[in-house]
C-alpha cells in the first residue's frame, strides 16, 4: 500500500487534481495577481492586457467603486474621491493620519475604535475597505483567467509591517472573500522567485525600494529552507517621496505658489513621476507644466540634478542596511548577492548606491515590479497542496519587538525584534494593591524604551482577579505570534488556575463584529446572500477536514487506533459527509466540531510520532519502506 | 500540552547535553525540524493539527534561538541541573570584574570626544569581545561534568557575560550612530 508522508498532510490523494490558488502583491502604487501554470508562475493580465493594477479605487455618488486604471485617469479631476497610496494608512490611528495630512489631500473623519475612514462622495470608507476593493478586483481577474474559484490566495505585506498594519492587510482579504492562507513578506517572496530559479545558497540581501516603503531583508539559503535572519526598514519610504521632492523642485523652479489646488499638486506629482522614470534612461528630461499664471513653464533637468535631490532620500536607506547586517550578525563582504525589488530601484543613482554599500553588483534579472507576486504565487501553489514533493520551506521573523507597558510608561519587551516565528513569550506580572481585582495591559511595538515612541496595538483589562494582598497574585500573560506575524495575547492567574478570558479592542483595527458588518453591506458582495456565502465557506473547511482526515486515517489509521475509536471517527466523518450536501451551514459546522472531537487523541498521536520522527531524524514513511 | 511530550532542547535537537555546541549540526537540526513541524506544512490540516503544529514549530524556534547563543545555553543549563539564576540578584565579589567594567563604560561615554571615535569604538568593543570569549571558555570548564560548586561559579560567569552583554549592545547602539552622522554630514537628532 502506498503510504502518505505524515509531515505533508495537506497532499492531495488526486495527484492531478489542483487547487487554484495566487499570489497577491498588494502595493502602495500597482498591485499585481500571479498564479502558477503548467509549473510557470506568471503575472495575470486584465482584458485589456495590462499586468500592474493601479491601487487607485474612485468612490462616486450612487455607483460601484471604480478601480485601477480607470480611477488613476480620475485622479487630477476628481482628487478628493480618488484613493491613491492606501497602502499608507493601513492599520494607522486617525492621529497618525493627521500627522501624513499634509501629504493627503483627502478628508479624513473618526471612524469607531479610533479608525480612520475617508470622506468621499460614495461615502465613508476605511482603508481596509479600499484595499478590499484592490484585492476584490484582482480576484476577480483571477478566477476569469484561471476559470474556476480561487481556493486560497498568499498576500504579500512590507517585511517592516507592524501587527496593526498586518492585522488590517489580513482584514481586507477576508472583506474581499479570499481565503489568506498566509501573510508573506515581500523581501522574502522576492528572494523565493529568484532562489528556485537560481537554486542558490548562502547570505543574500533583499533591498525593497517601493512606491511608499523600503525594506532589507537578509536571508540565508540552504537546501530549500529560506531563513530569514533579519529584517529592517522604513514604512514611510519611497518612490513616491522622490516624486515629492522633484515636485517641489519643479514648484521652485516654477515659482508655483504651495496653496495650489488639489488637482494642480497632482498633476505635479504625476509630471515629476514622468521624468524621473525617463531620467532611468535618458540623460536629461525636459518639463512642461502650467505655471502660476496659468502660461506653460517649461524646464530641463539632467540626471545628476535628479540624483542630488534624490540622493538624501536613498541614503536614508543605508541606516537600516546596516542595523539589518549587525542583526543578523554577518558582514557586507558576507552577503553573497543582493536582489532589486520595487520600481523605484530602477533609478540609477539607487543602483549605485546600493552595489558601493554591499560591494556586489545588484540582481535585476527579474522584473523588479512583478517579482514579490511572481514568489507570492510559489509560495501559494506550495501551501494549496500542489507540489507535495516540494522540500521549500521560507522561516520569517518579526519585524519589531512586542512588548508591554510598566510602570512609568516604560516598556518591557517580550519577543525582540527578529525572532523567528511561530513564537511565544511568557511573563509574569503581579498586582500592586491589595485587593486589586483587573489589571489593565497595553500591548505596543517599537524599539524605544518609552511607550509614547513606540506603537499602540491594544489594550485589555484583565478582570476577576481573586482578591489577594498586593504581590501575591501571579498573572501569566502570554505572547503568541503566528506564522502570519501576527500576535495573540492571553493571560492566566497562576495561583488560582483561573483562566480569565480578555477581550483585545485593536487600538486602530477593525473588530470580528465591525468585518462581519462591513462583509454584510460590502458592494463587492452586494446580492450575495450571506447564508449562500456561510455555507460555501463551511463546504469548503468540511471538505479539507475530511480530506485531512481520509490522508492520516490511509497513513496511520490501522498503526494508532482500536477498533472502538476507529468506529467513533468513522461514524462521525459519516455524519459530516452526509451533511456536508445539505444547506444547513449550522449543522455542518457542528458537524465539522464533533468529528474534530472524536479524532483528537487520534490527531495528538500522529504529531507525536510526527515529532518523534523528526527527531531521530527520518520521515516516518522510511520507517515503514 | 496535552498529549505531546516536551524533550529537552537538547533531545529535541539530537545533541549531546553539553555547554559545547556544534552549530552546523544544530542548524542543520534545526531546518530538518521545522521541514516537518512548521504550519506551513498544516495549512490543509484540521485545526487541532494546526495548532499543535504552530505549538512545535514554536518551541523549534525557541530551542534553536536557546542553544545557539552561549548565554541562554548557559541559563538553559542551569536550568536543567535545577538551579534557579536569577540575575537580577546575584552579585559578584569579583573586583577585577567590577573595575573592568567600570573602565570600559567610563571608556565608551568618552568615544564621542575622542580625535578618531569610530577607532577608540573599535578598541573598546575588541576589548569586550576578547572578555565574551574567555568567559565563554570559562563556561565551558565549568558547565560539562560540573559538580555543585562548579555550578555555583557558572552562575557568577553567566551574570559577568550578561553585563559584557549589555555593554556590547550599548557599544553597538552606538556605532550605528556614528555610522549614521557619517551618511548624513548635516547631523541629525
Amino acid at each position: 500500500m502506498a503510504l502518505l508522508q505524515i509531515s505533508e498532510p495537506g497532499q492531495s490523494t488526486a495527484p492531478h487534481q489542483h487547487r487554484l490558488a495566487a499570489g497577491i502583491d498588494l502595493g502602495t502604487t500597482n498591485s499585481l495577481v500571479a498564479s502558477v501554470r503548467s509549473g510557470v508562475a506568471e503575472t495575470l493580465s486584465d482584458a485589456a492586457g495590462r499586468q500592474l493594477l493601479p491601487s487607485v479605487v474612485r468612490y462616486a455618488a450612487a455607483q460601484p467603486p471604480l478601480v485601477g486604471q480607470a480611477a488613476l485617469d480620475a485622479a487630477v479631476d476628481d482628487p478628493l474621491n480618488t484613493i491613491a497610496s492606501v497602502k499608507r494608512l493601513m492599520g494607522r490611528g486617525i492621529e497618525d493620519v493627521r500627522h501624513l495630512g499634509t501629504q493627503l489631500p483627502y478628508e479624513f473623519v473618526a471612524g469607531s475604535s479610533g479608525m480612520p475612514l475617508i470622506h468621499t462622495a460614495g461615502g465613508d470608507v476605511s482603508p481596509v475597505q479600499v484595499s478590499a476593493q484592490i484585492l476584490t478586483s484582482l480576484r476577480e481577474r483571477a478566477e476569469q483567467t484561471l476559470g474556476g474559484e480561487l481556493q486560497g490566495v498568499v498576500i504579500t505585506v512590507p517585511a517592516y509591517f507592524d501587527e496593526a498594519q498586518r492585522q488590517a492587510t489580513k482584514d481586507a482579504g477576508r472583506l474581499a472573500g479570499l481565503n489568506v492562507l498566509r501573510l508573506l513578506n515581500e523581501p522574502t517572496a522576492a528572494a523565493l522567485a529568484y532562489g528556485l530559479d537560481k537554486g542558490s545558497e548562502g547570505v543574500i540581501a533583499v533591498y525593497d525600494l517601493g512606491g511608499g516603503t523600503f525594506d532589507i531583508s537578509i536571508l540565508r539559503l540552504n537546501k530549500g529552507v529560506f531563513e530569514v535572519l533579519s529584517t529592517a526598514g522604513d514604512t514611510a519610504l519611497g518612490g513616491d517621496d522622490m516624486d515629492r521632492a522633484l515636485a517641489e523642485w519643479i514648484m521652485q523652479q516654477a515659482a508655483i505658489r504651495d496653496d495650489a489646488g488639489h488637482s494642480a499638486l497632482r498633476l505635479l506629482m504625476r509630471e515629476a513621476r514622468t521624468a524621473k522614470e525617463a531620467l532611468t534612461t535618458q540623460a536629461r528630461v525636459s518639463i512642461t507644466v502650467p505655471g502660476s499664471d496659468g502660461s506653460p513653464w517649461q524646464g530641463e533637468l539632467t540626471r545628476e540634478q535628479f540624483a542630488a535631490l534624490a540622493a538624501p532620500l536613498v541614503d536614508r536607506t543605508l541606516g537600516p542596511c546596516r542595523r539589518a547586517l549587525r542583526d543578523a550578525g554577518v558582514r557586507s563582504a558576507d552577503v553573497a548577492a543582493v536582489v532589486m525589488v520595487g520600481g523605484s530601484t530602477r533609478v540609477p543613482l539607487v543602483r549605485e548606491r546600493v552595489a558601493e554599500f554591499f560591494k556586489a553588483q545588484p540582481k535585476v534579472d527579474i522584473d523588479p515590479d512583478k517579482v514579490v507576486a511572481v514568489g507570492a504565487a510559489i509560495q501559494a501553489d506550495i501551501l494549496a497542496g500542489n507540489k507535495p514533493d516540494d522540500e521549500t520551506l521560507l522561516l520569517d521573523v518579526i519585524p519589531l519587538s512586542l512588548g508591554l507597558e510598566t510602570m512609568g510608561g516604560l516598556v518591557e519587551k517580550i519577543i525582540a525584534r527578529n525572532t523567528t516565528i511561530p513564537s511565544a513569550r511568557a511573563q509574569e506580572f503581579t498586582t500592586f494593591r491589595d485587593g486589586q481585582t483587573a489589571m489593565s495591559l497595553h500591548v505596543v511595538q517599537g524599539e524605544r524604551e518609552l511607550v509614547d515612541a513606540c506603537r499602540s496595538l491594544a489594550k485589555f483589562e484583565l478582570r476577576d482577579i481573586p482578591p489577594m494582598v498586593a504581590g501575591a497574585a501571579r498573572i501569566r500573560v502570554t505572547f503568541q505570534v503566528d506564522a502570519d506575524g501576527l500576535l495573540n495575547v492571553t493571560a492566566e492567574e497562576l495561583t488560582t488556575g483561573a483562566r480569565s478570558s480578555i477581550e483585545i479592542k485593536p487600538s486602530y483595527g477593525l473588530s470580528d463584529s465591525e468585518i462581519e458588518t462591513m462583509l454584510k453591506d460590502s458592494m463587492a458582495h452586494a446580492g450575495d446572500d450571506r447564508d449562500a456565502r456561510r455555507l460555501r465557506e463551511e463546504q469548503v473547511d468540511a471538505d479539507r477536514v475530511l480530506e485531512a482526515l481520509r490522508a492520516a486515517l490511509e497513513a496511520d489509521g490501522d498503526a494508532l487506533l482500536g477498533q472502538n475509536e476507529r468506529v467513533r471517527i468513522d461514524t462521525a466523518a459519516q455524519a459530516l459527509a452526509a451533511c456536508r450536501n445539505g444547506t444547513d451551514y449550522r449543522a455542518i459546522k457542528a458537524a465539522i466540531e464533533a468529528l474534530e472531537a472524536a479524532s483528537s487523541g487520534f490527531v495528538e498521536a500522529r504529531m507525536n510520532n510526527s515529532i518523534r520522527a523528526a527527531m531521530a531524524g527520518h520521515r516516518v514513511d522510511e520507517f515503514r519502506s | 500540552m496535552a498529549g505531546v511530550s516536551s524533550p529537552s532542547y537538547f533531545e529535541l535537537f539530537r545533541l549531546p547535553q553539553s555547554f559545547m555546541v556544534d552549530r552546523a549540526l544544530l542548524d542543520s537540526r534545526f531546518r530538518e525540524l521545522q521541514r516537518s513541524m512548521h504550519p506551513d506544512r498544516f495549512i490543509n490540516a484540521g485545526d487541532l493539527e494546526r495548532r499543535l503544529s504552530v505549538q512545535q514549530a514554536t518551541r523549534i524556534n525557541e530551542g534553536y534561538q536557546t542553544l545557539k547563543d552561549p548565554l541562554r545555553r548557559g541559563r538553559y543549563l542551569l536550568e536543567l541541573a535545577g538551579i534557579d539564576h536569577n540575575d537580577e540578584h546575584r552579585t559578584t565579589r569579583d573586583t577585577h570584574f567590577l573595575m573592568e567594567q567600570m573602565e570600559l563604560r567610563e571608556a565608551l561615554s568618552r568615544v564621542r570626544a575622542a580625535a578618531d571615535a569610530v577607532a577608540a569604538l573599535g578598541e573598546i568593543m575588541a576589548r569586550i569581545q576578547t572578555e565574551l570569549d574567555r568567559l565563554n571558555g570559562e563556561l565551558a570548564g565549568l558547565l560539562d561534568n560540573a559538580d555543585a560548586d562548579d555550578l555555583a561559579a557558572a552562575g557568577e560567569v553567566l551574570m559577568k557575560m550578561q553585563f559584557y552583554r549589555r555593554l556590547q549592545d550599548e557599544a553597538v547602539e552606538l556605532e550605528m550612530d556614528l555610522e549614521d552622522e557619517q551618511t548624513w554630514p548635516a547631523g541629525r537628532d
